[in-house]
């Protein structure tokens, strides 16, 4: 790989290779947690991609004049004033996600996965590749949390997004909404998601290696 | 003349898992036999429906993960057996044919398959289901005993209602899952496994033993105490869940401390919990701190001996 990635590299790299859910492990608390419908893990994922790309574009700008003794402190001040303009917005304009939320919007604050890429990317990198960068993980990020939202809420309630879809007659599994259901996705999807990855590098291996 | 070259051991155990196994399956037929004839065709068929998708979970999986299908150890005839055991009669099918995949291919499989399992698959089957379908899991009928006229009488189980003489809670005529009702065919099956060395007198009888001297102290009659092994899950629990060779202690001691807090455990739930029967948890929540208790409590060095104090 050449040192300077395409920003359409950059981008997939959020999805797929380091996908902060299912490959970095990150941000895991939120994921567990507001992933009971399709609609919360969705909201949570676009609140989380609004704050990852303004913050690691505003630290891509400042990173020449942020001290490196005081980088933490720093990065957490522009974290929170993106995720305190986020609640503020989400309360005028989306009160009943707000209220589903809850807790978890100020809480964007000390997710890792916004100060692991102010740390490893924005920090390094200049702006323009930065706010790629915010949006890959963002991405990869709400596209995790939809994924587990639509499969908890269609097992533990049904439906999805809302919309009934197994019909009258589905006895729902409780268990999937509650939070142990929460875990068993989790650990179901990671294992899927991981195994897919190896295949498809194995595959391009062997590409490889019959080339040369 | 062929020689055959291999490495040792030479001396082969007559005692395979198949055996064991068939053991075991032997043991439960007592208790399986006492609820289907408490609750008639339908708790035959949950039965069946549980065995035979228990077996497909297994042979799917392992045909799938391409490895060499072990079906014919009966490890996964043991599960579904038990597991069909831990369900009311009334169990819709689907729900138990659920139980089984989540049994096999979650709990068991995932981990690695038969000895690397944490949790007892059957038991833990049970959990997700009774937190899943409450209703379904709770919805017990009174036996019928194959009388005409009535195809079952739904009520709640004694532990809830305690409305039972100890008599017939002893022989089975009280609603409750397949397998727990007849206390009498589970000791008929403990005394099979006792004899035929398949499994140690410690944790079952520890168990129900701490289950009766903590519900003696917290209730204050024995009546009461015997109220308690006697009802519910305690002892079809303690005599073929507890005592599941993976996923209990090895050391004699550790057993001993296995049992005992599992058995304080059921009391805890039964007595403060929300939930009137606590067996499932008790088991589950000591499966987790085997591994623990196994290797922290103090336990017998082979070939060391220890120090004298000096005087």
């Amino acid at each position: 790989m050449s040192e300077k990635k395409s920003l359409g590299g950059v981008l997939l790299n959020g999805i797929v290779n380091e996908n902060p859910t299912f490959r970095l492990v990150l941000g895991t608390c939120p994921t567990l947690a507001v992933t009971s419908s399709a609609l919360n893990g969705l909201g949570m994922g676009a609140a989380a991609t609004f704050v990852l790309v303004c913050s690691n574009v505003a630290i891509s700008m400042l990173r020449k004049f942020i001290p490196d003794q005081v980088r933490i402190p720093a990065f957490i001040v522009v974290i929170c004033t993106f995720v305190t303009m986020v609640q503020l917005l989400m309360q005028a304009f989306v009160p009943s996600l707000y209220e589903s939320l809850g807790m978890f919007i100020p809480l964007i604050v000390v997710n890792c996965i916004i100060l692991a890429r102010a740390e490893a990317f924005a920090s390094k990198n200049s702006p323009l590749p930065s706010a790629f960068d915010g949006l890959g993980m963002g991405l990869g990020f709400t596209l995790a949390l939809t994924l587990m939202g639509s499969i908890r809420e269609l097992i533990g309630n049904g439906s999805v997004f809302g919309v009934n879809i197994l019909g009258a007659s589905y006895q729902p599994m409780l268990l999937i909404v509650l939070a142990s259901g929460g875990f068993l996705t989790f650990g179901l999807l990671l294992g899927t998601f991981n195994l897919i990855v190896k295949k498809i590098e194995k595959k391009k291996a062997a590409k490889e290696v019959q080339a040369a | 003349m062929s020689l055959r070259i291999s490495t040792a051991p030479h001396a082969h155990s007559p005692v395979t898992t198949q055996r064991l196994m068939l053991y075991v399956l032997i043991a439960l037929l007592p208790a399986a036999a006492a609820g289907i004839y408490a609750f008639g065709f339908s708790a035959l068929l949950t039965l069946c429906i549980a065995c035979v998708s228990s077996v497909c979970a297994e042979f799917i999986w392992q045909k799938i993960a391409k490895q060499e299908v072990r079906v014919g150890d009966l490890s996964a005839l043991v599960t579904g057996l038990i597991l069909g055991l831990n369900l009311p009669a009334t169990a819709p099918w689907w729900m138990v044919v659920i139980g089984s995949f989540f049994a096999i291919m979650i709990v068991k499989q995932l981990f690695g398959g038969l000895g690397d399992n944490f949790l007892n698959p059957a038991l833990a089957a049970r959990a997700v289901l009774l937190a899943s379908w409450p209703v379904h899991m709770t919805n017990y009928v009174t036996p019928t005993f194959f009388q005409a006229g009535v195809d079952a009488v739904s009520t709640a189980t004694p532990l809830a209602t305690k409305g039972a003489s100890l008599m017939e809670l002893f022989l089975g005529q009280i609603p409750g899952t397949i397998g727990e009702v007849s206390k009498a065919a589970i000791l008929v099956g403990f005394l099979f496994l006792l004899v035929t060395g398949t499994v140690n007198w410690r944790i079952p009888v520890i168990m129900v033993g701490s289950v009766f001297c903590f519900s003696w102290l917290l209730g204050g009659s024995v009546d009461g105490a015997l109220m308690a092994i006697l009802s519910g899950g305690v002892m079809f629990g303690a005599v073929f869940m507890a005592t599941d060779y993976v996923t209990s202690p090895i050391t004699p001691f550790a057993q001993v401390v296995y049992a005992f807090l599992a058995g304080l455990i059921v009391v805890v739930i039964r007595q403060f919990g929300s939930y009137p029967e606590g067996v499932t948890f008790g088991i589950l929540l000591m499966n987790i701190v085997t591994p623990l208790l196994d290797r922290f409590l103090p336990r017998k060095i082979y070939g060391y001996q220890k120090e004298a104090k000096k005087a």
